[in-house]
């Protein structure tokens, strides 16, 4: 009478145990999910920043042509992008050029009058900020959640109920080598 | 860094758990004093070791102190916010304003947590704090000063301190002992302010010349009404002690969001050259800024005592910890290095 009931206690233990750690993984499935809809709000606010900035600075910049087309250009792939990965690796290539968009403009002080630049300059500055902070938010989450799947004991749950390790938003070689965008519109040092 | 999502789970228990101690600390105190009071007022009696009589004032105390500590929960941010005059940010009053707005947001997206509302005080001296009762109802604010002396970056660093105050929810600990202890504070006062009155502390019956089965009863009443005079003092105390580690634990938040030690290393640099206090602050509300609001920080004390009886390690030594980790931090200041 004894045994059957030990069994029966570890049996239901070591149910209930699984469902927590199944459990766990679903919401940490969640959170990576979550993380790649910030940064894709992020990147479509960005999309639709993007030819209002370009129309407002064209007049100032003659001489930076290629930069602006560098940015249209890229827009536009990763308008069209058909699947993430081209998607992400045009971003990065938007990344790279509205970097450099940004600091060629620190060379027009007539854009900092002009008002409407500078609100789009705000704008722009913490769009690529967010996009910069959710990617790091989401690289967080998808590295506790695949430790979970590779580490013991979650691995054992999780490869009997298909769960998938998530991928990495990874940025650009180049983006590294690009200075962290601040642009302070006026900085009065004291 | 899975670590630190456990670490974050500790210290929000952490957090409720010294909420829950200090709410209840809180109540004790009120009805102890309604007990001081019923026995002076002759409501209750001793005799023969039993208690006699019906307690009608300290039911009274309880019931209020209850009422006040539901209503601190719920009210108390906009009380902090009111009394150190703070009002919400709009974005078109000032270009800077929209940049603290959009900082906010960006560190909120670096966290993982809802948008906290911005409020500002209009004070030159340079400095923040965050209140609410969770995530979904915190407030940051910043002094016109913060938003005139620092720059983007080092502005990220200091709404990360308060983002990371947030997260854990220190930000509800430090709300409700600012109202609590204001409360506490309150009652001690009213305590003492009647016994000056009513000439002393004896009960009526002793007054009027008879009998002496007061004396006992005085002088529980008289230990009681002293013990809540000295309440402040060490809620006070409590406050400080909890407040000074919990600096130390946001900043090293703020890096983890910013994965940019340099940033609040600069603005609280730049805050540790000016010297003027905070006009609207109180010792109530002092705990909550990132700097102490009440002290130049060139005051900034070294010594144990001056430490026991400060709200914030001194500036100098945060400063140092957050270099320390930014010399062996080249790696973790790359964003997305995981």
């Amino acid at each position: 009478m004894v045994a059957p009931t030990i069994l029966l206690t570890v049996i239901i233990v070591v149910g209930a145990w699984g469902i927590l750690i199944y459990n766990s993984l679903v919401a940490l499935r969640n959170q990576v999910q979550n993380g790649w809809r910030q940064i894709d709000v992020q990147l479509r606010r960005r999309h639709d920043l993007i030819p209002n900035l370009v129309e407002a600075v064209k007049g100032y910049m003659q001489f930076e042509r290629d930069t602006l087309t560098q940015v249209v250009e890229a827009r536009a792939k990763a308008v069209a992008a058909p699947d993430t990965s081209s998607r992400i690796a045009a971003e990065n290539q938007l990344t790279g050029g509205i970097g450099r968009l940004l600091a060629v403009m620190e060379n027009y002080p007539q854009l900092k009058a002009d008002q409407n630049v500078a609100r789009l300059q705000e704008e722009l500055t913490t769009t690529e900020n967010q996009i910069a902070f959710a990617r790091q938010a989401y690289n967080d989450s998808v590295m506790r959640f695949n430790t979970r799947l590779q580490t013991f004991p979650s691995n054992m749950i999780a490869r009997n109920t298909g769960f998938e390790p998530a991928d990495y938003f990874k940025g650009a070689p180049e983006d590294q080598a690009v200075p962290k965008v601040d642009l302070s519109m006026s900085a009065p040092r004291a | 860094m899975a670590a630190q999502h456990s670490d974050f789970w500790i210290l929000e228990r952490k957090n409720r758990r010294q909420t829950a101690i200090l709410i209840a600390v809180f109540v004790v105190l009120f009805g102890a004093l309604g007990f001081g009071l019923d026995v002076l007022f002759d409501n209750v009696e001793f005799f023969n070791g039993t208690i006699v009589g019906f307690p009608i004032l300290t039911l009274f105390a309880l019931l209020i102190g209850g009422v006040q500590s539901v209503a601190s929960f719920y009210g108390g941010s906009s009380l902090v916010l009111a009394s150190v005059h703070a009002r919400a940010l709009k974005p078109d009053e000032e270009p800077k304003h929209q940049m603290v707005l959009d900082v906010i947001r960006e560190m909120a997206t670096a966290a993982a947590m809802p948008v906290p509302k911005g409020y500002i005080i209009n004070d030159p001296a340079p400095n923040a704090f965050a209140t609410g009762r969770d995530p979904a109802h915190a407030v940051i604010c910043v002094t016109q000063g913060l938003i005139d002396q620092m720059d983007r970056e080092e502005m990220q660093g200091v709404i990360g301190h308060e983002m990371a105050h947030v997260r854990d929810y220190d930000t509800r600990t430090m709300m409700m002992i600012a109202v609590l202890i204001g409360g506490i504070a309150m009652l001690a006062d009213f305590a003492w302010r009647w016994a000056w009155f009513s000439g002393g502390f004896r009960s009526r019956r002793e007054r009027q010349g008879q009998g002496n089965s007061g004396d006992t009863g005085a002088v529980i009443g008289l230990a009681i009404v002293i013990l809540t005079a000295v309440a402040p003092f060490f809620s006070q105390l409590l406050a400080m002690a909890v407040s000074r580690q919990r600096e130390y634990l946001a900043d090293a938040g703020s890096v983890e969001f910013t994965r940019n030690p340099n940033a609040l290393l600069r603005a609280l640099g730049r805050i540790a050259e000016t010297e003027s206090p905070l006009r609207d602050a109180s010792r109530g509300t002092a705990h909550m800024f990132i700097v102490n609001p009440l002290e130049g920080a060139n005051e900034d004390q070294e010594s144990f005592f001056a430490n026991l009886l400060s709200t914030h390690p001194p500036l100098a030594r945060r400063i140092a910890r957050l270099r320390a980790m930014s010399g062996q931090g080249a790696s973790a200041a790359a964003p997305g290095a995981a």
